[in-house]
């Protein structure tokens, strides 16, 4: 990211970093000639990286004129799409899933400690521009419920305190352990596993 | 149960190397220019032998899917669209293919295109999903760099190039012909069929749209043979599965297993059981957000399979179990899922943009008991309105639920409404 200590209210111009040019000239290349506005979504992701999380205009019209795309076109796509912001956003956008899986394992919890250590609620920014909140729905990670994402990174099997203590340690500039939060290496269950147990199996994966 | 040597996904866990060494311990990429050589029609009819249903959801039979591809490759190319936008309410099974055994992915997608007479294919992964892509995207990278994708992959003869595209949120491009329209760089909105895609699909031209995980066992199966993957499950519901069980058990997990094992069987097997035990179960939803749950009863007996499921009007979706007992208000619980659907509806077909909020308003008054118990069949008939009138399945996905939670839990709804009632009385 560039421009770290720029106010993107201020943006009046857009223009693709060296570093993003080139990621963006090789998103191109996966589309056959001609077909370079299927480069859209990964060119204005590239774009909103680069605007410190959110999409101006500006960027939407560079990129436009990137793909040679009618405006409008790059529009609706930056409007469809849940992960374009078109707002300025915290350094870290914290987002709850709260559908059925993480509900029913204490998504409530996870929330009620996201509102209480931010002092803010959903649809929110911290005052100091660190922390947006927003509830979103299912994020792909139900056997690790309940789970939040911050920025790229998953934080599973969650509750009140933990994600306290994850919201704490980002605050203080630390990095905290990403993934399970109960130590479990991804979706094995916790108890020990009833699959893969056998020793010397073809393909035991052993390098 | 399932033996540990007829897993297919050995690394599921992520206990080993994801990465080239450890998937070619695992047998990956062992001579897959033998099976390239068998022939595209060869390897169609033993997809087709083998019994493979979708895994993404809808179940169509994957090597029938593949023979409604052109048989002559004209100007137009031929594609293979893998579909990665995992966003079914439940569902967590790609994410782990994607990340911990990625190779079987690929090779999956060179033989699968190589059988449709594709030379490039797309995989398309869900936007959230960064880590997952990175993990793809760096398996990839080792697969060009050892020729077995590429130019003449595998000393085969076949060039074939394999692209990752990342979504940006929005479930409705789980949806074949959406997520085709996202790939081309526009809002993800369903196209009206015809034309399918086998006849026009990406950029107009030829192309099939298959699950992560059906692509992935493709390799094994013809390793093993269609007589192998057949034998688990039972007819016209075979081979292995991976399973995602979430909520109130005590052990929530990701496992391959058997097709058609007992629900019941799978739960305590592997999930540790219910939470307070089977008799404080009380219902299921056996396959993800879109299929009506299940009332314990049928629970105790019913199989985890596309026919069985569907004989007690569910489904096996992409078999994500969401258990919940006692505990549960069961109202609020769908209302959620109704909340899910009016969120993500794309807006195109007016059944669905306004049915969708319908039916999750009126959900939400159910929650409180605020309504009339005359509108339970209202919305009943709301749901029948959305039900088959819109273009894709998402209306259809939005109504069932609802629909599975008046047809077993009416007498809940009428109770809440009456003790609202009582309450509003007495104060």
């Amino acid at each position: 990211m560039n421009n770290s200590n720029h106010d993107p209210h201020d943006l009046e111009q857009f223009i693709f970093s060296e570093d993003t040019l080139a990621a963006a000239n090789a998103e191109i290349t996966k589309y056959p000639e001609g077909r370079q506005a299927s480069a859209v979504m990964p060119l204005l992701d590239l774009a909103q990286r680069q605007c410190n999380g959110w999409l101006p205009r500006v960027a939407m019209d560079y990129v436009a004129d990137f793909l040679d795309m009618p405006p409008i076109k790059v529009y609706e796509v930056a409007t469809f799409y849940t992960m374009y912001n078109l707002a300025p956003i915290g350094k870290y956008h914290v987002q709850v899933c709260t559908n059925l899986p993480c509900w029913l394992r204490g998504s409530d919890d996870v929330t009620a400690a996201c509102k209480k250590n931010l002092g803010i609620e959903f649809g929110q920014t911290s005052s100091n521009g660190d922390f947006t909140l927003s509830e979103v729905e299912c994020l792909g990670a139900c056997v690790n419920a309940p789970m939040i994402q911050i920025n790229d990174d998953y934080y599973e099997d969650l509750d009140g305190i933990t994600t306290a203590s994850i919201l704490t340690q980002l605050a203080i500039g630390d990095n905290p352990q990403t993934g399970s939060q109960v130590g479990r290496n991804s979706c094995e269950p916790t108890g020990g596993l009833t699959t893969l147990t056998e020793i010397n199996i073809r393909g035991s994966g052993e390098e | 149960m399932l033996k540990d040597k007829d897993r297919i996904f050995t690394n599921i866990y992520g206990h080993h190397d994801a990465y080239l060494a450890g998937a070619r311990s695992r047998g990956d990429w062992d001579d897959t220019k033998t099976l390239l050589g068998r022939g595209r029609d060869t390897i169609i009819e033993e997809i087709k032998a083998s019994g493979l249903r979708g895994r993404g959801g809808a179940g169509f039979g994957t090597g029938l899917k593949w023979s409604f591809m052109p048989k002559e490759i004209t100007d137009r190319p031929h594609y293979l669209v893998v579909n990665a936008d995992e966003g079914e309410p439940g569902t967590c099974k790609d994410r782990e293919i994607m990340r911990h055994d990625p190779h079987k992915l690929i090779e999956g997608c060179l033989i699968s295109s190589f059988a449709m007479g594709a030379h490039a294919a797309y995989i398309y992964v869900r936007g959230e999903f960064v880590r997952e892509t990175e993990a793809l995207q760096r398996a990839i990278d080792e697969a060009y760099e050892n020729s077995l994708i590429g130019a003449n992959a595998c000393g085969s003869g076949w060039d074939f190039d394999l692209y990752v595209h990342r979504g940006a949120g929005a479930y409705i491009c789980g949806e074949e012909t959406a997520l085709i329209e996202s790939l081309e760089g526009k809002k993800g909105q369903p196209r009206l069929k015809p034309p399918f895609p086998a006849n026009a699909g990406l950029y107009g031209c030829p192309t099939t749209v298959n699950n992560v995980e059906s692509i992935a066992v493709v390799p094994e199966i013809l390793r093993r043979g269609s007589n192998w993957f057949a034998s688990f499950g039972r007819p016209n519901n075979t081979g292995t599965k991976l399973f995602n069980i979430s909520g109130h058990i005590e052990q929530p997990c990701t496992v391959e297993e058997e097709m058609s094992i007992p629900l019941k069987e799978l739960i305590n097997k592997h999930a540790g059981g219910v939470v307070g035990g089977w008799d404080n179960l009380l219902a299921i939803i056996p396959g993800g957000a879109s299929v009506p749950l299940l009332p314990k009863a049928i629970c105790d007996t019913v199989l985890m399979d596309f026919d069985s499921l569907r004989d007690v009007q569910s489904g096996l979706g992409t078999a994500a179990i969401m258990v919940m007992n006692k505990s549960t208000d069961i109202i609020a619980a769908i209302a959620r899922l109704s909340a899910f659907y009016k969120h993500e509806s794309c807006g195109q077909c007016t059944p669905c943009r306004e049915g969708t909020g319908w039916m999750s308003r009126m959900m939400n008054r159910m929650v409180n008991g605020e309504a009339n118990v005359k509108e339970i069949d209202l919305l009943e008939q709301v749901t029948r309105q959305v039900e088959g009138h819109t273009i894709c399945a998402l209306g259809d996905a939005a109504a069932w639920p609802v629909q599975g939670l008046i047809r077993h839990f009416r007498p809940e709804i009428e109770q809440r409404i009456n003790d609202a009632k009582k309450q509003s009385v007495a104060a």
